[in-house]
């Protein structure tokens, strides 16, 4: 009995142990690819290990492209140009290829392996971008959907960013979700207040991540997040703004509002804030707070569908009519939008007609 | 039937008369979620093909050299699965190395081969039938190419019902059922052809 129970463990382990040893051999013989060298914008070079996908590869010389599945090769956000030495396309990387973006020599960098020398080009703020181990501060509710999530930044411990820009929140593994996955949402804090991020997140029914900060998020839990990402923030011009924004786009626009403030910005700011009802309206008071504070600057909330009981006295109707009517024309001005895909493209309209032009128009459109 | 012709006889009884995914059933995740475009299913198919073939005849020796001598048959389920996992390891490793024509062709879906219960099927089914080597060879390669065919005539039937209006609740992996159940009642018109034990 015992000498059987004896004789099937060793031949089980012999067997495994004879294939490992096979695969060990293969790794290093076939699947040893040596050194390889990436250059990055013609600039930066970094001598790696080849073998891996070029996604996980930059990662762990600490160079974050954005991507939302993990590199499973199923989201096509980590795309990278390169210029030279990625050889063909593969067939896992076409879906989520558009034409212009081949024939811009775009690659998915998850499914791409670094075999060889190698050239790529990558925005230069990805280099700023770091990974950032968090503790939940505090939530709060801010309206019936909409929470406060302020994360206090533990490891590093600070983070350097531009009023408006976003960060990617990790949801681990839970009910809704057998991997974790990563959402983007803007920032509220100001820069100046480096070592807290502070999100406003609305629920969306079966939402991954809102569903996972509204129903499972609880005080003193730890929250991975990586950034800044983003070339929505605001621009250092004279220009006359004007901000508009829907729901939890309220976000970046109070970080811009808080940077102006701070830094004592004279310039002319309008903030239209479009909203259903009085419910949907929050931190008016805040925002009432910085109309004192900062030289010219006037907070505009408008109700499209107010409530008898929301006894209403401000502007109503849809937002583009109210910026209509408020904006006569502003030729001069820059507009910072974030928002609803619709919302925002029908303000772009809207502000096209006020003559404000299309490249002073700035924009973070909710995915 | 003479011993000679045996091992075809096995060949073309696993392509049409027991087929592996039509009559047993195996290999039915990947041939759900692949079956989508016919290019792709001719890939998986042929990798399957090819791992399958070399699986069975591969288990044929360990089972025949080493686990019957130490009266191990019983461990043949881990044992097997062992083999297949490591073999489909080796051989992508070797194919993205050496040839990238083959590794955009086959080996994109090798990984997905690990997991497909039809090739540790076919090596189990080999034990329980006690074919010798030539004939676990022809059976593995026999089943695989039945796999082949199936997969590639039910990529080519959804290609159709992209266009078709299908009852709602009905839609993906629900027709595809239906369809492979009629697909096996047609390839059971196959059934006098050929007869083995």
């Amino acid at each position: 009995m015992l000498s059987s129970l004896f004789v099937s463990v060793s031949v089980i382990t012999l067997i495994s142990l004879f294939l490992a040893l096979l695969m060990v051999i293969a790794d290093a013989t076939v699947g040893n690819y040596g050194m390889a060298r990436i250059t990055i914008n013609n600039d930066k070079v970094l001598d790696v290990e080849a073998g891996r996908p070029l996604l996980s590869t930059l990662k762990s010389e600490e160079i974050f492209i954005p991507s939302a599945c993990g590199g499973r090769g199923s989201c096509g956000l980590c795309k990278v140009k390169v210029v030279e030495g990625g050889g063909n396309y593969l067939p896992t990387e076409l879906p989520l290829l558009e034409k212009e973006d081949i024939d811009n020599l775009i690659r998915i960098s998850c499914q791409l392996k670094v075999k060889n020398d190698m050239s790529i080009e990558i925005p230069e703020e990805l280099f700023s971008v770091r990974q950032f181990e968090t503790k939940v501060e505090s939530i709060r509710d801010l309206t019936h959907d909409i929470k406060e999530v302020r994360l206090k930044l533990i490891d590093p411990p600070s983070i350097e960013m531009k009023a408006g820009q976003f960060i990617q929140f990790e949801v681990p593994e839970y009910e809704l979700t057998d991997e974790a996955v990563y959402r983007a949402y803007s920032m509220a804090s100001a820069p100046s207040e480096t070592d807290v991020v502070e999100l406003q997140i609305r629920l969306v029914p079966n939402g991954i991540c809102t569903t996972y900060v509204h129903e499972h998020l609880k005080e003193g839990q730890d929250v991975s997040i990586n950034g800044p990402y983003g070339d929505f923030f605001l621009r250092d011009t004279d220009r006359d703004i004007i901000c508009i924004a829907g729901g939890s786009g309220m976000a970046p626009i109070k970080s811009i509002l808080l940077d102006m403030a701070e830094k004592g910005s004279k310039r002319k700011a309008r903030y239209f804030f479009g909203a259903r009802s009085a419910r949907d309206l929050f931190l008016v008071d805040e925002m009432k707070e910085l109309e004192q504070k900062m030289e010219d600057f006037k907070f505009i909330p408008a109700l499209s569908e107010p409530q008898p009981e929301d006894n209403w006295t401000g502007e109503t109707g849809l937002i583009t009519d109210v910026v209509h009517r408020l904006v006569e024309s502003a030729p001069d001005a820059e507009a910072y939008l974030c928002g609803s895909p619709g919302m925002i493209d029908a303000c772009i309209k809207v502000l096209s007609d006020l003559g404000v032009p299309q490249e002073h128009i700035y924009y973070d459109k909710f995915a | 039937m003479s011993n000679a012709l045996y091992p075809f006889a096995v060949f073309f009884a696993a392509i049409f008369t027991s087929n592996i995914l039509l009559t047993n059933y195996l290999g039915m995740c990947s041939f759900l979620s692949v079956s989508k475009e016919l290019e792709t299913s001719a890939g998986l198919g042929i990798a399957v093909t090819f791992v399958m073939a070399v699986t069975t005849a591969l288990n044929w020796i360990v089972y025949e050299l080493v686990l019957i001598p130490f009266n191990l048959e019983y461990l043949r389920f881990i044992v097997f699965i062992i083999v297949i996992a490591a073999f489909v390891q080796l051989i992508e490793m070797i194919i993205e190395r050496y040839s990238e024509g083959l590794y955009f062709a086959l080996g994109i879906f090798l990984p997905l081969i690990t997991v497909n219960c039809a090739i540790l099927g076919a090596s189990l089914f080999m034990v329980i039938r006690e074919y010798t080597f030539m004939t676990s060879f022809f059976f593995g390669l026999g089943s695989g190419l039945g796999w082949l065919l199936a997969i590639m005539a039910m990529a080519g039937i959804r290609q159709r019902l992209r266009t078709a209006k299908i009852p709602y609740g009905l839609e993906g992996a629900g027709i595809a059922l239906i369809i492979a159940g009629f697909m096996a009642m047609a390839f059971m018109g196959f059934n006098g052809m050929i007869s083995i034990s």
